[in-house]
């Protein structure tokens, strides 16, 4: 029989041995994930936040809608029939955080770049029940009152390179440029801009082409929303692709 | 512990531990064995789990398991299922035309079940779910309809959108007479009288007769020189009751200055043709379907 009063005698030893038991769990199922290359589907489309949906995806953190709205669409038949594809691995490889929530008080997100209007994300955020009655969303009329604050979002790109998403030293630096740019069509910087975030939509986003405000940052955010992966080209079938 | 001797407790009749505190022993009473025999159950059923389902994590990937179940394979199959059991249902709906359907009774309820429940995961966020409308969004329940209001208008409209994306949408932009400062501040007031005298109410007669030229010239292009509007162009009818952003004169005069106009977005690339049928089949039969 298995002596554990050796354990039991020697406290150093006794916490050896729990870190021990503790990590195999991890071990066995996270330390995989990185290194087994087929952890992210290959995938075409994908490509790092523009600045400003970058912006606009702090504001969706710091306002908590992750707490009633998941961005996951579960490989099950019924969310696929609701929301669309199901979310890929490789749609949240840059999003740090990733956003996949945990409970569903409004609808899932991943999906819903493109499938309202600007005009009707602008109506929802000030007023949700001036377009769903039946919802319990609270509103966020100051987004379109807030002027967006962006003079750290050089470092907020550094920050994302810094634990791996693909931003380019040009990227960086024309980050603020970048940022006025999408939310307005007029600029001379949209050309150099689109060439950095190819299909991008460039737009003013929350109809009030004066200002450049939270709204703006927002709105950029939830329409390109699951818009990037080019799923003509996602083979579902693939064995590398198989979960 | 190996090497203290067995203590049996007289009370109880069960071993000790042979742990003492201040003269109190520690009973070593053995699990009941129903559990401890579930437990081993349970560790033999994770080796059977290894072998069947995808477990362990290898160098270059897991191992599959014998049943090389996969849970992405399982829904592509529970979709692909679904899709036969309604192409089955759906084989005459899909080759109907829109007038056939509306004709025969069996498609016609399928149709209308199809798309009502299309319609409250897609439609009803803007539309209502009564597809009532509100303030910007028109209300798919009358008889007014800017793209048309025949079948295959609707169809067409639920395919490529207004103002969306779609290469092909539906497109047209009413300018922005004061923002864009097309038009003095005197004159959108004068219009705006106009648009009301249009719609039959009280109005101030000069300001009428000195928009009328105006009309002709900025506005009729689209609305028409009777102001009844051109479904070609969506420019909505501007003599009846119905309003898109409001029938107040303020409501007018806003519409002028600023020249709002909605976005619907394509549907062809999110929705399969069964289900758009079934939506415009829907919409149509909601009351103001035009034959």
């Amino acid at each position: 029989m298995f002596d554990h009063g050796i354990f039991e005698r020697h406290s150093l030893l006794l916490v050896v041995g729990i870190l021990i038991v503790v990590s195999i769990g991890g071990i066995v199922e996270i330390a995989p994930l990185f290194y087994l290359e087929s952890t992210i589907e290959k995938v075409q489309g994908m490509r790092p936040y523009t600045p400003l949906e970058l912006a606009g995806r702090a504001i969706y953190v710091r306002e908590g809608c992750y707490t009633c709205h998941s961005q996951m669409i579960r490989p099950l038949r019924d969310e696929v029939e609701r929301y669309g594809h199901y979310s890929l691995a490789a749609e949240s490889m840059y999003d740090h955080p990733f956003q996949w929530g945990s409970k569903r008080t409004g609808p899932d997100l991943a999906r819903v770049g493109n499938k309202y209007s600007d005009e009707w994300h602008r109506a929802h955020l000030v007023d949700p029940r001036s377009v769903v009655p039946e919802s319990v969303m609270p509103p966020y009329k100051f987004l379109e009152e807030t002027d967006l604050q962006f003079d750290t979002i050089e470092e907020a790109l550094k920050a994302n390179r810094i634990v791996g998403v693909p931003y380019t030293d040009d990227m960086i630096a024309s980050a603020r440029a970048d940022l006025m740019a999408q939310a307005n069509p007029e600029s001379d910087d949209v050309a150099a801009f689109q060439k950095r975030y190819p299909k991008a939509q460039v737009r003013d986003f929350d109809g009030n082409p004066q200002r450049l405000t939270e709204m703006d940052a927002v709105i950029a955010y939830l329409q390109m929303l699951g818009t990037l992966v080019d799923f003509s080209t996602y083979k579902a079938d693939a064995p590398e692709n198989r979960r | 512990m190996a090497d203290h001797k067995k203590e049996i407790d007289q009370h109880s009749g069960t071993e000790t531990t042979g742990h003492e505190w201040d003269g109190i022993r520690e009973l070593n009473t053995p699990l009941p064995r129903w559990w401890l025999w579930v437990f081993y159950a349970t560790i033999l059923w994770a080796f059977g789990y290894w072998i069947l389902y995808p477990a362990w994590p290898t160098l270059t990937g897991y191992t599959h398991g014998i049943l090389n179940q996969s849970q992405r394979d399982d829904v592509t199959k529970a979709l692909a299922a679904l899709k036969d059991q309604r192409q089955q249902a759906a084989a005459a709906f899909s080759n109907a035309s829109l007038q056939q359907i509306e004709a025969d009774p069996n498609l016609f309820t399928f149709a209308r079940e199809a798309g009502k429940s299309a319609f409250g995961d897609n439609c009803a966020t803007c539309h209502g779910s009564g597809a009532q409308g509100s303030k910007g969004y028109p209300n798919l329940n009358d008889d007014v309809w800017l793209w048309g209001g025949k079948l295959d208008d609707i169809q067409h409209t639920i395919q490529v959108g207004v103002r969306s994306t779609n290469p092909e949408t539906r497109n047209s932009q009413m300018p922005a007479f004061g923002r864009d400062k097309l038009l003095e501040p005197a004159q959108i007031d004068d219009l705006t009288e106009y648009v009301v005298f249009l719609s039959g109410h009280q109005a101030n007669q000069a300001a009428v007769t000195r928009a009328q030229p105006l009309f002709k010239e900025q506005c009729a292009v689209c609305h028409g020189d009777d102001g009844k509007g051109n479904r070609e162009f969506g420019a909505p009818n501007l003599t009846d009751k119905e309003w898109l952003y409001g029938g107040t004169r303020a409501d007018i005069h806003a519409q002028i200055v600023n020249g709002r106009g909605g976005v619907m977005p394509t549907w062809a690339s999110r929705l399969d043709p069964v289900t758009i049928k079934a939506l415009a089949v829907y919409v149509h039969s909601l009351g103001g379907g035009e034959q």
